[in-house]
This record gives C-alpha cells, structure tokens and sequence, in this order.
C-alpha cells in the first residue's frame, strides 16, 4: 500500500514540481515587477504563446509514444503562408482554407508516421526530412510575407471574449484552452491515449499485448500534423499575416515546453498538464524578461535551456529511483 | 543449477578464451547489417549522376583553371564550400558510430565563432584564438559527453539542451550583434592557398587522414564500434564503454570548434544566430548517407566523407539551376527519404516481397 503511494507521488513529482517553479516564478515576477500580477498579463501567457502551446499538445502525444516530430515549426510556416496565398490569393474563405492546411498537415503527419511505423525509420531523421519539405514549400509560395484581408477572418481576428471590465480573452487564447482540454481527454480517458503511453514504454510489449501499434503510431503524427497546422492558423491571426519563415526553432521550443511540464522524453510516462505548467513557465520568463527590460532576449534561450537541463536530470533521477 | 549461467555468452566466450581487447571487440562486430561499401558504391553513383546531369547544361563544370598559380574551378569551390560540412560529419560519424548523435554542433559553431571575434577584437594571437575555439568546442563537447556517458540520458535529449542554450550563449558572448573580425592570418584560414589549393580543404582532408589513421591503425575504431554495436556486451569485453562514449562526444565537440573558426574566417564576422545554422542537419545526413547507421556499430570515414561532398554539390547544382535558396531544402528531405528507405531492412524486405509475388504471377 506504501509502496503503492510512494509510486503514485514519484509519478506526480515532476508535475507537482514544475507547478511550484512556475508558482515560484510568478510570485518571484509579480514583487519585483510593478503591474506584473495582473489579468492582462495572465491572458498574455495564454494568448502569446497560444501556437506554440497547441504545437506542445500534439507533441506531447507524440512524445508519449516515445517518438518526436521536429517538422512541426516548418508546418507553422507552411500553413500560415498557405492559407494567407488562399485568402487574399484566391479570395478563398477562410473556413475553406483552414480546413485545406489542417487536412494538408495530417497528411504530411499521417506520411511521416507511415514511413517511421512501416519502415522501422528513426523519427528524428524523417521528420526531420518533414521540416525541409515543409519549409521548402512555404518558401515556394512566396518568399514573403503576405498580408490578410477578409472580414470573416479579420472578425475572428479581433473577437474578445470578455469577463467583466478587466478580463479580455482573445480568440487565440480560446483555442488554446479547448486544444489542451481535448488533448487533456484524449491522452488520459481514452484508449487511444493509454496505447500511446503503453508504446512508449516499451514497444515490444504493446506489440506482444495486442495493442494497435501501428495504428496508433499513424494516428499520433497525423494529430501531431493537425495540431501543427492549426497552430499555423493561430499564429496568423495573431499578426494578422503569413509568413513561411514563422516557427523557425519552435520545434525546440515545443520539446522544452513538454519536457518542462514533467514528460519523459523516452516516452510512456507524462502528464498533457504539465505541458500547460511548463508553457505557463515559458510564457513568465518572457514575460518577465520584457518587463525588465535590462535583460536581453538571448537570456530566454539559455535560461530554458538551463530549466530543460534541471528537468532531464530530475527526471532521470527519478526513473532510476523507479527502477531500484 | 549450482553454476551461474553468464550474462551475455559471447562476451563471456571471448574473456574466457583470454584474446586482446581488440580482437574481442572485433568478435563484436555485426555481421548481419549491410556493409558500407555498398553505401560508397551507391554514393559515387549519385555523385557521378549529379555530375552528369551538371556537365550536360554545363560542360565547364569540371574544368579547373590555373591563375596565379591557384587552382580555381567549381570542383575546387564545392570542396571549400563543403569543408565545413565534411569537419562536422568527421566528428558526428564518431559519435554516430556510438549509437548516439550530436544535435548541438551548430550552436557550438556559434559560440565557437563568438570566442574567435571576442579574443582576436582583443588582440589575442592567432594560434591562442584557435586553441582557445577548438577547447571551447570540446568543454562543450564534455558537457554532452557527461550527460550521455555518466548520467545515461538519451542522446538526442542531451545534446538538445546545449542546442537550445548554446546560441544563448553565443549571443551573450557577442553581445546580441554581428561582430566584425578584421585579422590577416584569421582570413588566410578561409582565402589563403597552400600549393595552390584553399587552406580550408587542405586542413579538412588533413585531419580525415590523420583520423583514418588513428581509428584504423590503433584499435580505437573497434572500440567505438563494439560500443556502439553492443554496449553491455563491449562492457563485458572489458572496454570502457562510457569512456570511449564521452570521448566521441569531446572528439565531435573539438571538431565543431574548428569548424567555428573556419565559419567565422570564411564570412571574416562571428554571428551568433546564423553560424551553423542547421549544420548539425547536414552532419547528421552526410554521416548517414555514408553508411554509417544512426543505430550504431560500423562507421565509415570516407563514406561521410562523400556523404558531405554529396551534399555540397547538390547544393551547388540547385545553385546552378537558379533554384532559390530558400527551396532548396526540398530535394534535400526527399534524398534523406530515399537514402533511410535503401538502408531500411524492413523497406528491402517490402521491395523484395512485391518482386516475388510480381514474378509469380508472371509464371502463373
């Protein structure tokens, strides 16, 4: 029964222990900061880094079934430049057009995953192959960026869910919150999502159990490509434009962000939770390295990387504890 | 059941059998992968078709010329191109031959490029700034070598951290700004001729050799590839697994260093941001396009050796045909497509399955 418990806290420690470095950072933020506890920089976190944080569900998923998927910045780009050409190109709606990017960035997924399952291929290596095709073709489109124009679009653009006088919700920020509730019930209430965690513990075991393994592995990078491409859609609302050289190096930031909220990176053990936490923690230290305003923007890369360090080991610490 | 079963019999054959380390790491050897001189073949005949299909729209693509008594010519500018590239994939095919990889060479370019600018803006000599670059790249290459060997984490989880810190860094040290580097000596390292040949080449085939040598005429290479092959089995032969793991992590780090200094040398500024940009991608590809395979176990000097200069004249080509830069990728992710699927066992199975059942239904 102890021992019991005792497995259940190590399995909750990395997720209990980024909530308190978030927590720590925030309260550390908010006293020495004027105007840093406030509800439009609590919106911020949500809504500025709303793409990166639906490109971390997808790789969450992926990431449990043991895999990674280092395309998904390039399909930022692609989508944001694509549907940008379509609607002000081709006058095409939006509705029309996003659904095309989505439907574009699960196959490349659902191509990608074919390829690794089906062939025994690494995934960092055909992924990887994904980002130069991806970003390839964004910068076929156009080597620039291109600005969008549509009242339907511009709508969405610009609608604020408001909660009284203070709180302000963009459509962005909304998104988000509905991609990780559903990847929330996707990854821990359905089968699906306990097959992935089963492959990424040890793949040979899922196959001999039974499981859908190849299935699952397909369906992974094809939700993975979807949730790519949607963040590309995000994104150009929030500039209200598409650019095919967005997202470069989000693929990093998406990774940090899942191992930063407690995920193994091997696979089979995580928490789609703590990759809301360790975006939170990334959308404070940004933030709070704007307001200092003394602090230049590199200090974010090598704090993130010194954060992704911490974690690893903590994490490694952890899974050998287990394995005593 | 009194006698203790061992482990793993076939190490435990080769300590029994009392033969030297290097003849036991070599009864390690696979035997079953595809060995890398069908790789080679494969790679001289996508260099000849490359070449082939240049020379058609370019007759003059191979010819080279003597001014000054310099060699000039496009075969002479895809090997100074692709110096960098080839320095880059000598270290990773090491750290590949381990069963791991280095994703953070890149930004150690940037940091490496960054110490150049930072010592010789402070009238540092030029043999202090090399020496200090290629150290930096091996602390680095330490810190990688310590997170893989001591504390067990994935390669690719490892080395992601310097990946991300490091161009941090880089900009840190630099400043935030491209930073200007005027110094004779520094820019002979990318522009000078050493009997008619650029020095960068010359200095890149150098150090080929001088690896080949140590690798092959010392039992070094076995080391690196029984590790890679089998580490708990090398451990049972009596090799120092982690040690020979760290130390391709520091060789692999060294080498990005070098390649730093000729980066910075050649665009004669340290930038942090674009300074091997996605190097470690065509380090990683070279080497497994030479034959090497991301699994581990054999490795193949000359094959990354041609894998980079694959590289390098594809990207020539793309040059040549007026195809933007910035699209160049694309046939690029296409030939790593194509080149996992020929090394793939489970792909050759698929292929020769749809001949068979083909050519029975060509008797039926």
């Amino acid at each position: 029964m102890i021992a019991r418990q005792t497995e259940i806290m190590k399995r909750h420690l990395p997720l209990v222990a980024t909530g308190a470095i978030f927590l720590a950072l925030f309260i550390t933020a908010s006293a020495l900061y004027d105007g840093f506890f406030s509800a439009r920089v609590i919106v911020t976190l949500f809504s500025d880094n709303a793409f990166l944080g639906i490109a971390a569900v997808g790789m969450t998923l992926v990431i449990f079934s043991g895999g990674i998927d280092l395309s998904v910045g390039a399909v930022i780009g692609f989508t944001s430049i694509f549907t940008a050409t379509l609607m002000t190109g081709s006058g095409l709606h939006p509705l029309a057009a996003w659904s095309l990017a989505i439907v574009l960035g699960a196959a490349l997924g659902g191509t990608m995953g074919w390829l690794i399952h089906g062939f025994g291929l690494p995934a960092f290596l055909i992924t990887l192959a994904g980002m130069f095709l991806a970003r390839g073709a964004g910068f076929w489109l156009n080597t620039e960026s291109v600005g969008i124009a549509h009242p339907w679009y511009d709508a969405i653009a610009n609608f604020e869910l408001s909660i009284g006088d203070l709180i302000h919700i963009p459509a962005a920020a909304l998104v988000l919150v509905a991609v990780m509730a559903l990847g929330y019930v996707i990854a821990h209430f359905t089968r699906f999502g306990r097959n992935l965690l089963a492959i990424g513990g040890s793949e040979h075991s899922a196959v001999l159990m039974g499981l859908p393994v190849g299935a699952a592995k397909v369906a992974v990078y094809t939700l993975n490509g979807a949730c790519a491409a949607l963040a590309g859609i995000v994104a150009t609302l929030y500039t209200g434009s598409g650019n095919p050289s967005m997202g470069i190096g989000l693929e990093l930031d998406a990774i940090a962000v899942v191992v930063i909220g407690g995920t193994l990176l091997a696979g089979g053990r995580g928490h789609v939770a703590g990759t809301l936490l360790g975006l939170l923690i990334f959308g404070t230290i940004q933030s709070a390295i704007l307001f200092d305003g003394r602090l230049s923007s590199w200090w974010m890369r090598i704090v993130v990387g010194a954060l992704l360090l911490v974690f690893i080991l903590l994490q490694r610490f952890l899974v050998r504890g287990a394995a005593k | 059941m009194s006698e203790v079963k061992p482990r793993d019999p076939e190490s435990e054959r080769a300590v029994r059998s009392g033969t030297s380390a290097a003849e036991r790491a070599r009864e390690l050897r696979p035997a079953r992968r595809a060995s890398p001189t069908s790789s080679i073949a494969w790679l001289i005949a996508g260099l000849a078709a490359l070449i082939l299909l240049n020379l058609a729209s370019n007759p003059a693509f191979l010819s080279v010329t003597v001014q000054d008594g310099h060699l000039y010519g496009v075969p002479i500018d895809i090997l100074n191109q692709g110096s960098r590239t080839m320095l880059l994939a000598l270290g990773m095919t090491l750290v590949i031959a381990t069963g791991g990889v280095d994703l953070s060479v890149g930004s150690v370019v940037a940091i490496a490029g960054a110490v150049c600018a930072l010592l010789l803006n402070d009238g540092a000599g030029l043999a202090t700034t090399l020496a200090a670059a290629i150290a930096v790249g091996a602390l680095a290459g330490s810190v990688n070598g310590v997170l893989v060997a001591r504390f067990n984490i994935q390669p690719i989880v490892a080395t992601l951290i310097l990946m991300v810190a490091g161009r941090g860094i880089a900009q840190l040290i630099c400043g935030g700004q491209v930073i200007i580097i005027s110094h004779a000596g520094f820019e002979y390292l990318a522009t000078g001729y050493v009997l008619g040949l650029p020095v960068a080449p010359l200095l890149v085939a150098g150090l080929f050799v001088a690896a080949h040598l140590f690798l092959r005429r010392t039992s070094t290479g076995l080391f690196i590839e029984a590790v890679g092959d089998n580490e708990t089995a090398s451990r049972f032969a009596g090799l120092a697994a982690a040690r020979v793991k760290a130390l391709a992590y520091v060789f692999a780090g060294a080498c990005a260093g070098l390649t730093g200094v000729l980066t910075a040398a050649n665009i004669r500024a340290a930038d942090a941001n674009r300074a091997g940009e996605n190097a470690e991608l065509d380090a990683i590809f070279a080497v497994v396009v030479g034959g090497t395979a991301l699994t581990g176990g054999r490795f193949s000097i000359l094959g990354s050796f041609l894998g980079a200069l694959l590289i390098q004249t594809l990207a020539t080509t793309m040059y040549f045909r007026g195809v933007p830069p910035s699209v160049a990728p694309v046939p690029k992710a296409l030939l790593i497509v194509l080149v996992s699927l020929l090394q793939s066992e489970k792909a050759r199975a698929w292929v020769m399955r749809l001949w068979r059942r083909n050519r029975e239904r060509v008797a039926a």
